[in-house]
């Protein structure tokens, strides 16, 4: 009897989180053993120390950060996991740099199952597989159970810039062509049908993906790509309102060479949102000088990441500071900066 | 989806257009009654491509705009006791009511969740046996018969913490209200096609009867809205004044007799404040005295301050005397960020349509 009762809070903390892994203690190292180390396991990690030591090559750095808090955990096409590695490596490709290093910070509520847990590290292990980036530096907290919503994740990633590439709203010009590398607000919408029940969830898959590959593929097809950002929350309307308040530019979309998947297009129509301002997370927008989109646009329709992508607008003089859009009627109007999250009407 | 890009087609809303072109003669002005159709209108650039002696003018049927201060009042004062769990449209939670919004009572710690369906409040109500589930049931007569519904399913299932802060409104004494005002110089009406897919049309055949003006059951995409308006300025150019069903695929005279019986089953008729426009008769829906279990109003007695007046000019956009870009806070005071009245905030408003899409002329 006694031994068993030695051996319960072990027993438990086998099946979930406790205050006890976040410790510092025993349960903390366990819980770097027997999660960490066989998926991430590297010459960096694997010397336990509070840093990595990096050696960089030639080239600038680019490093970015950002934290992660979707619910639910796990959705049609992804989950928190690669979420959290895709959005960083995304993050700092569009600078046109090769992510190589990812940080991994954990915040773990008391009482999430093991197996989600694992569940969700399998996936970041995945994803950075896929994103060619090394996990080299990490931390792991517990919070008492109601302080967060499961899981949080903060990943911070650096990336190398080849010397000769210079991306950024700054190199925008007015006659460049805008280019989208595929469909547009597959990620926002799954999160809203899978958060509300509305039994369209299979419907709709999430877009997460790794962008690094494709970006330096356009590199090598458009040496004049001017920049690169990929359109996360607000959409492609809020990228391009910062671009054009950042350029003083106007940018012109054309209503119907927006690609959108018919199942989202439908998911829109039902709750009236607009897919401009919904969230992508694999999905890039580039602007680049019209003598080279043609054939920027057909190397990006033979990767992977790109088969769709459509040159999606032009950027021009007029309407200086503001994203027009032509519709498909012929008219034209303003595609104005996201207030808020979009919020679905009544009828 | 075919009917998506059916009805957004370029091809046969050119000829519409072309036909209301070559029709109008004079200077008309035509009034869309439902807020989709102003969004619609304004999204697609309609308006623009008109002629020039042709107004549009936007009505009433915004159901955020409408919904008087004193419920959104009454929402957040119920939001705030313990035991409740308000569930609203997204729509409502930005409008403002006498002391702030549902997303700032949010904010001070009121439980008050966004829902897509007001199924979905009742599955909460089934979930949370220890708290109220109030639904804040607004809308004209589209959304009435689900409302409705979820009472009699909730009766059904024997929830005993499923109640609804029901503000319903109707078209038809809205539109005899517009035509009955000495200032109103719409000359036709572009009925909602989704209320009349409810309804029927018998209500509006007595209204152009008594009035006689053209109105046209009118759909929401744009080649719907084009049809909706070449049919008016026809009648108008002629002289006539016929009702018309120009949303064949969907309106039928008798309307959606089950979704209509049920609404009789659950609402009686009652008078009702319209925001910015003031007290109509008979013009909104109260939960009948056999379902006062499921009405939070009966059930909890919410509190709320008298109706105030900040100011806002919503009442005469909204009965199509005012141009939103003419009104003095247009842009200045009022922003979607910071509105001063409901158009602002809707999804469906009138002002929110034109501040988003028409930046271009207005600024």
């Amino acid at each position: 009897m006694k031994n068993e009762i030695k051996d319960f809070p072990d027993a438990l903390a086998k099946e979930a989180i406790t205050l006890a892994h976040g410790s510092g203690g025993k349960f903390s190292a366990e819980l770097i053993e027997r999660c960490m180390l066989p998926r991430f396991g590297n010459e960096h990690l694997n010397r336990l120390e509070d840093q990595a030591i990096l050696a960089m090559g030639s080239g600038r750095i680019a490093f970015s950060t950002d934290s992660y808090v979707v619910s639910p955990l796990f959705f049609p096409g992804g989950d928190i996991g690669e979420l959290a590695v895709n959005g960083t490596v995304n993050d700092v490709a569009m600078a046109g740099a090769r992510p190589l290093y990812l940080s991994l910070a954990l915040i773990l509520e008391e009482g999430l199952p093991f197996a989600d847990l694992e569940r969700i590290l399998d996936s970041i292990k995945r994803a950075a597989d896929e994103a060619g980036v090394v996990i080299v530096t990490g931390d792991t907290k517990v919070v008492e159970r109601g302080s967060c919503d499961k899981i949080f994740i903060n990943t911070s990633g650096i990336g190398i810039v080849a010397d000769h590439v210079r991306l950024g709203a700054d190199q925008i010009q007015a006659g460049d062509k805008i280019i989208i590398s595929g469909t547009l607000a597959d990620h926002g919408m799954t999160i809203l049908t899978a958060r509300h029940q509305l039994s369209l969830e299979n419907a709709v898959q999430s877009d997460t993906a790794p962008l690094a590959d494709l970006v330096q593929t356009m590199l090598a097809a458009a040496p004049n790509l001017h920049a690169l950002r990929d359109p996360t929350r607000g959409g492609v309307a809020m990228t391009l309102n910062e671009f054009a308040q950042q350029t003083g530019l106007g940018f012109n979309l054309r209503e119907e060479a927006l690609p959108v998947n018919n199942a989202v297009r439908c998911v829109c129509e039902i709750l009236g949102i607009d897919p401009l301002y919904v969230a992508n997370e694999g999905k890039l927008i580039g602007v680049v000088s019209p003598d080279e989109a043609d054939s920027l646009l057909a190397a990006m329709q033979g990767h992977p990441r790109g088969e769709k992508a459509a040159i999606i607008g032009t950027v021009g003089k007029e309407n200086p500071g503001l994203v027009t859009l032509t519709t498909t009627l012929g008219a034209s109007r303003v595609v104005d900066m996201p207030v808020a999250e979009q919020l679905p009407r009544i009828c | 989806m075919k009917y998506l890009t059916e009805f957004r087609d370029p091809a046969p809303a050119k000829a519409l257009l072309t036909g209301i072109h070559s029709t109008v003669t004079r200077p008309w002005t035509l009034m869309e009654v439902c807020g989709g159709q102003t969004h619609a209108i304004v999204r697609s650039g309609l308006d623009q491509l008109l002629p020039a002696s042709l107004h549009l003018v936007h009505g009433p049927g915004c159901p955020v705009c409408v919904t008087p201060i004193s419920f959104i009042d009454k929402a957040i004062n119920l939001a705030g006791r313990p035991e409740i769990i308000l569930t609203t449209f997204g729509d409502m939670m930005r409008v403002p009511g006498s002391a702030g919004n549902l997303l700032d009572a949010k904010g001070q710690g009121a439980d008050v969740r966004m829902v897509y369906s007001v199924l979905e409040a009742v599955s909460l109500a089934q979930d949370n046996p220890q708290q109220q589930i109030v639904f804040f049931g607004v809308g004209f007569e589209t959304t009435a018969p689900g409302n409705a519904m979820a009472i009699l399913q909730a009766q059904r299932l024997g929830l005993e913490n499923f109640t609804i802060l029901a503000c319903h409104v109707l078209v038809p004494p809205a539109l005899r209200a517009l035509l009955d005002n000495p200032a109103n110089k719409v000359d036709g009406y572009l009925a909602a096609g989704h209320v009349c897919t409810v309804m029927g049309l018998a209500e509006y055949q007595d209204i152009v009867d008594h009035y006689k003006v053209p109105i046209i059951a009118t759909g929401l995409e744009p080649v719907d809205i084009l049809a909706g308006i070449l049919a008016a300025v026809n009648q108008l150019e002629r002289g006539e004044s016929r009702l018309e069903n120009e949303y064949k695929r969907s309106v039928t005279a008798t309307g959606n007799l089950q979704a209509r019986e049920t609404i009789d089953q659950v609402f009686r008729r009652c008078d009702r404040t319209w925001r910015g426009i003031g007290l109509l008769p008979r013009s909104g829906l109260a939960i009948r005295p056999q379902f006062a279990a499921f009405d939070a109003e009966q059930k909890f007695q919410p509190r709320a301050a008298p109706e105030t007046d900040n100011g806002c000019l919503a009442g005469q956009v909204l009965q199509g005397l005012l141009k939103p870009p003419d009104c003095p806070f247009f842009g200045t005071r009022c922003k979607p960020e910071h509105p001063f009245g409901a158009p602002m905030v809707s999804g469906e408003g009138a002002c929110a349509a034109y501040y988003r899409y028409q930046g271009l002329r207005s600024g």
